[in-house]
């Protein structure tokens, strides 16, 4: 068995990290509050790692199963006997998991942030937010409490919104963090909902009681729970929907993604960290911890689930085609995977071979960490060299900077799905549960794949080929050894972790998953994939160094530029005009008309009470006896003659 | 006789500290600036002092009662006199008066203490007076002021009316029953007619003292004119003291009568909670502002009571211990505000975060819990005092409360906005603050963050009620 206090460290340290900084940074640690963050979480990776190991190799096994263990729980407030908020640490496959991502990409965004922040004011701030952060998503992952899972993820909510927001002299930032705040809280009043409809009914906030009551048909709470319903779902069916609500507002799904596009106002490293390895899988990570009771108890919920990934992954895709701002693609390309995940769960079944979309869904989950966390520190680097965002002061980058370029390019590769990189296996693994359960969601999954190949290409042909790059005189190179070794370290994450056999340690029922693999099967994506590389060449990788073909090739590129130009207003015009005036102007007018004219009638009546009933306060002492008097005389009436 | 002092520990130290005070001014051998450490450590003395040697059990003859959880009680009390010790050190150590005004302080201190106490209505009786009296001499103490005269009158005037309805309703009760010991009482209830007058005629001095709406009347003017210390001492010691002896009273004494007092408590909470929010949204002046805040927070003490459970008792305590911070706090900075800048007016605290950032944080944190925003401990203690009075199962009734506590959102957050992000030309300048006025906020903001989280204390209250 692991020792408590090893597990205990692993948030302890982030958040003592936040609380010295904090309270300290500012005045007594200024220039060591990096170093001081940084080795937290080196510490707190190393134990992560260790936990991880002893939990898949050593402990973690019971009769051949992966079984949840819960080595500490603290009662923490007991609303009634059964229903209580604990606060404690589950082990199984999903948490051990998240330990280690999480920790892991927290820490080379630590260090990469040590060159990538330097020399700003703030800086032990951003590293005490950096702390509060990591702390708030470990305690999430390791809940054992649906209470507890709400607490860190509200946590989770307000450090991002202060991470977002760390530009706050910047209008746009103050204004997209505000953004993300407000539509993440209006999901969590679902997710709340959710939690007390399912509380109510599984009479427990207990994660393991909860899916042993209300997953499986024998219990008294299921019957109860499955006979209730309400305009033809069963209670359990809306408590998870719901509970889904708060999740994919966290995750970015489609109709709640409109902040993560905006939340790239954060600090890049920031960008990695929450948008694109942690906080926004955090809904995924829910319904993975809630499967159980979305797979056997609540099909249709989870044909939701399925439905809302699917359309986001295609709807993103798309979008990020058109996009010219290198992080809002990024962005984008972080909906679109988070949707993979949703609709690999979506198609899962419970246990067994049928649990297929369950272990892919988290191997995507783990291996999108790697390089999408890669894709978001390269795109910092080349933001940090040429000081913008957009692919039209970039081109040409790869002699400047070859670091970045060779990591990018990896990433670019296994995120396209090219073998034999991480991406490849993990979205193979995805489509063929697809393939299996429901042809719709894996048409669209396919097309979906073609176009991330040929969205990524566009962005890393624009970046580091098309035109050449002038150097300018103050050039200072790619960004030191601190910048460069977390790339390094996730090139080879995202090159190479495609060969764990995930299926071994990650299951929907914990007993181990053999990974199966169809060669014919892979011909159609990584085909798509091919393709959508090589049009993204044939558009976007041209050069300008043969002269005789100057003329040519920039007649072309002129005509590309103006068809892409064509999509982006098209775009620009169904978002802006159409959508904003079908939706956006009649909701704004029943904001303005009907919620704040009923809200000030509210207050024009409460005023205009006040005002009748103020004579009551006169001053004069005699009146207040009369008062008295006359209340007490009430009562008596009230409860002689009417009540008795 | 050994037993005799460990149950009698609280009022005999109050006693010994009046005693010292009563000695210290007629040798007139200190400064009040030392005097006023002097009090302040002897306060914490025996603040400190009420958690060790509690003992159970009966004196005078069944009068007089005492338990761990009333030992509690009083040390919620202790702590509070502790905190307006300090609180209000800026307005006070000037007052040449300084030991009077402490030595009536904890005169009514004393009285509460035997009231909370009290097994019997002639205890009661003559303890409450002893808590009231001293307290209308304490609001008078701005001599030189006209209001605080006018503040002290109407006090005494109103209690004493207040009094004779106590009175007249206790000598029906010996004539229809035979007996005024709180054990006997139930036994002999039996619901008539003049029983619920009876019950209603003694409900209104419980309804005086805690500001129930219609008996309220007296409260936002007491509060306007008297000092700021006595308002505090108002708004919390003696409304949390009348409030633990209000539970008893109802839970033990009418305990036959429960259905009825239910329904007293439904409608007159009601009330209560309305107007005070009505009243509170429109303040101008800090101190009828807090006045009617806190006959607002009186409602919802009552949802709680109106519960007739275990959980109802708990929930009270703690949520007195809440309030003991929250509104000391909030009473404390208008205090130091009002004394240096002499602004009582909410339009002057515009801008305040630009000159006093601290002062607007405890401010803005003391709102905050008394608007009961999670996590500050308000929340926390709205929440038992919610689910305690949900024990019913009137969910309306519950519906209505919970309305109401975001009503009372709303104009308690018009004075955080005020304070950091209305602009004023004129900010209130930078105030120096004592440095006991300082650990007192501090104390109080500690108090605010820390008590809801440490879920502990409010499981030892709950295990001490049983």
């Amino acid at each position: 068995m692991p020792n408590v206090i090893y597990i205990l460290l692993i948030p302890i340290l982030p958040f003592a990290a936040f609380l010295l900084l904090g309270l300290f940074g500012r005045k007594y640690i200024k220039n060591g509050a990096g170093i001081i963050g940084t080795l937290c979480m080196l510490i707190a990776a190393a134990l992560a790692l260790y936990i991880a190991y002893g939990y898949f190799f050593d402990y973690g096994k019971l009769d051949g199963v992966y079984r949840k263990i819960i080595p500490l729980k603290y009662n923490w407030l007991e609303f009634s006997p059964g229903i209580s908020i604990d606060m404690g640490i589950v082990l199984d496959p999903i948490s051990v998991m998240m330990l280690v991502v999480v920790t892991f990409i927290s820490l080379m965004v630590h260090i990469y942030s040590l060159g990538y922040i330097k020399g700003e004011e703030r800086f032990p701030t951003y590293y005490a937010f950096l702390g509060l952060f990591t702390f708030s998503m470990l305690g999430l992952v390791i809940s054992t409490n649906i209470f507890q899972m709400y607490f860190f993820w509200e946590l989770v909510g307000v450090s991002s919104f202060l991470l977002i927001g760390y530009y706050y002299d910047k209008p746009s930032a103050v204004a997209a963090c505000k953004k993300a705040f407000i539509v993440t809280r209006f999901a969590d009043l679902g997710f709340l909902i959710g939690i007390l409809v399912l509380s109510y009914y599984g009479g427990t906030l207990d994660f393991n009681e909860l899916i042993q009551r209300l997953a499986s048909p024998e219990s008294n709470e299921f019957k109860t729970a499955i006979a209730s319903s309400f305009l033809g779902l069963s209670a359990i069916t809306w408590g998870t929907v719901l509970v889904f609500i708060g999740g994919a507002g966290k995750s970015a799904m489609f109709p709640l993604h409109i902040w993560l596009p905006d939340a790239m106002e954060g600090p890049t490293p920031v960008s990695a960290l929450i948008h694109a390895a942690t906080m926004v899988v955090a809904g995924v990570f829910l319904v993975a911890r809630l499967f159980p009771v979305f797979a056997i108890s609540a099909p249709e919920a989870l044909n939701l689930v399925g439905y809302v990934g699917a359309v986001s992954a295609l709807f993103a895709a798309v979008i990020a085609c058109t996009q010219t701002d290198i992080k809002r693609v990024l962005a984008y390309s972080t909906m679109s995977q988070i949707g993979y995940m949703m609709f690999a769960l979506g198609v899962s079944g419970y246990g067994g071979e049928e649990g297929l979309g369950y272990t892919a869904s988290m191997f995507h989950l783990f291996t999108h960490a790697m390089f999408k966390a890669l894709l978001f520190l390269g795109a910092g680097a080349v933001i940090h060299y040429v000081h913008s965002n957009d692919m039209k002061d970039m081109g040409g980058l790869r002699k400047f900077m070859p670091v970045t370029h060779i990591t990018f390019l990896i990433a670019c590769l296994a995120i396209a799905g090219v073998p034999p990189f991480a991406g490849f296996f993990s979205k193979e693994e995805i489509l063929l549960a697809a393939y299996q359960h429901n042809t719709s969601i894996y048409w669209i999954a396919l097309i979906t794949s073609g176009l991330t190949a040929f969205y990524m290409f566009r962005l890393y042909f624009n970046i580091f080929w098309n035109k050449e790059h002038h150097a300018h005189g103050e050039h200072h190179g790619e960004g030191g050894f601190v910048m460069m070794m977390p790339l390094i370290l996730l090139a080879i994450g995202a090159a190479g972790a495609g060969f764990i056999h995930f299926g071994e340690f990650v299951s929907s029922d914990g007993a181990p998953l053999a990974s199966v693999f169809h060669l014919q099967f892979s011909i159609a994506p990584v085909a798509l994939g091919f393709a959508g590389i090589l049009v993204a060449w044939i558009l976007y990788k041209k050069q300008n160094d043969k002269p005789d073909k100057i003329a040519a090739s920039v007649k072309s590129l002129y005509i590309a530029a103006y068809h892409k130009f064509y999509i982006d207003e098209l775009y620009l015009f169904i978002t802006k005009k159409i959508l904003f005036n079908l939706i956006g102007r009649p909701v704004a007018w029943i904001d303005r008309h009907i919620v704040d004219g009923l809200m000030n009638a509210i207050g024009d009546l409460t005023r205009g009470i006040a005002e009748l009933i103020k004579g009551f306060q006169s001053g004069k002492v005699q009146q207040y006896a009369l008062y008295f008097l006359c209340g007490a005389v009430g009562l008596l009436l009230l409860f002689i003659y009417i009540w008795h | 006789m050994n037993e005799f002092f460990s149950i009698l520990k609280p009022e005999l130290l109050i006693t010994a500290i009046i005693f010292i005070l009563l000695f210290v001014k007629i040798t007139k051998t200190m400064k009040t600036s030392a005097l006023l450490l002097l009090i302040q450590g002897l306060l914490l003395l025996n603040f400190v002092g009420g958690f060790f040697f509690n003992t159970e059990g009966n004196l005078f003859g069944d009068m007089y009662f005492s338990n761990h959880l009333l030992m509690m009680q009083k040390s919620i009390l202790n702590l509070a006199v502790f905190l307006i010790s300090l609180l209000f050190a800026n307005c006070l150590r000037h007052h040449e008066h300084l030991p009077e005004y402490f030595i009536l302080m904890l005169s009514a201190l004393l009285g509460m203490f035997f009231m909370i106490s009290s097994q019997n209505m002639l205890m009661f009786y003559l303890s409450l007076e002893l808590a009231t009296i001293p307290v209308a001499a304490m609001a008078n103490f701005d001599l030189e002021k006209k209001a605080s005269s006018e503040a002290a009158m109407k006090m005494i005037l109103s209690s004493a009316f207040s009094s004779g309805i106590l009175l007249f309703g206790i000598s029906m009760l010996y004539g229809a029953t035979g007996t005024i010991s709180f054990n006997e009482i139930p036994f002999a209830l039996d619901g008539s007619v003049l029983n619920i007058l009876i019950l209603v005629f003694i409900f209104t001095a419980f309804a005086f003292k805690l500001s129930i709406v219609p008996f309220h009347l007296w409260t936002a003017d007491v509060y306007e004119g008297a000092p700021m210390a006595t308002s505090a001492f108002l708004s919390v010691v003696s409304k949390g003291s009348v409030a633990f002896i209000f539970i008893t009273m109802l839970y033990k004494v009418f305990q036959p009568m429960s259905e009825t007092w239910y329904n007293m408590l439904i409608i007159l909470s009601i009330a209560t909670m309305v107007i005070g929010n009505l009243f509170a949204m429109r303040q101008q002046n800090i101190k009828r502002f807090l006045a009617f805040s806190s006959i607002a927070q009186v409602g919802f003490i009552m949802v709680a009571i109106s519960s007739g459970s275990a959980k109802g008792i708990s929930s009270v305590v703690y949520f007195v211990l809440i309030y003991v911070f929250s509104n000391l706090a909030a009473f404390g900075v208008a205090s130091v505000i009002a004394t240096q800048s002499g602004k009582e007016r909410i339009d002057a605290y515009k801008g305040l975060y630009k000159t006093n950032p601290f002062l607007s944080w405890v401010l803005a944190l003391a709102l905050f819990s008394l608007a009961g925003i999670p996590p500050t401990a308000g929340f926390f203690g709205k929440l038992f005092l919610i689910s305690a009075g949900a024990f019913k199962a009137n969910y309306g009734y519950i519906a209505f409360v919970a309305l109401n506590m975001i009503v009372s959102l709303y104009y308690y957050l018009v004075i955080v906005r005020a304070m950091f992000m209305d602009r004023n030309e004129q900010p209130i300048e930078k105030i120096h603050l004592h440095p006991a006025n300082k650990i007192g906020l501090i104390i109080c903001a500690g108090g605010i963050v820390c008590i809801g989280l440490i879920s502990w204390i409010f499981d030892h209250i709950q295990s001490l009620v049983g």
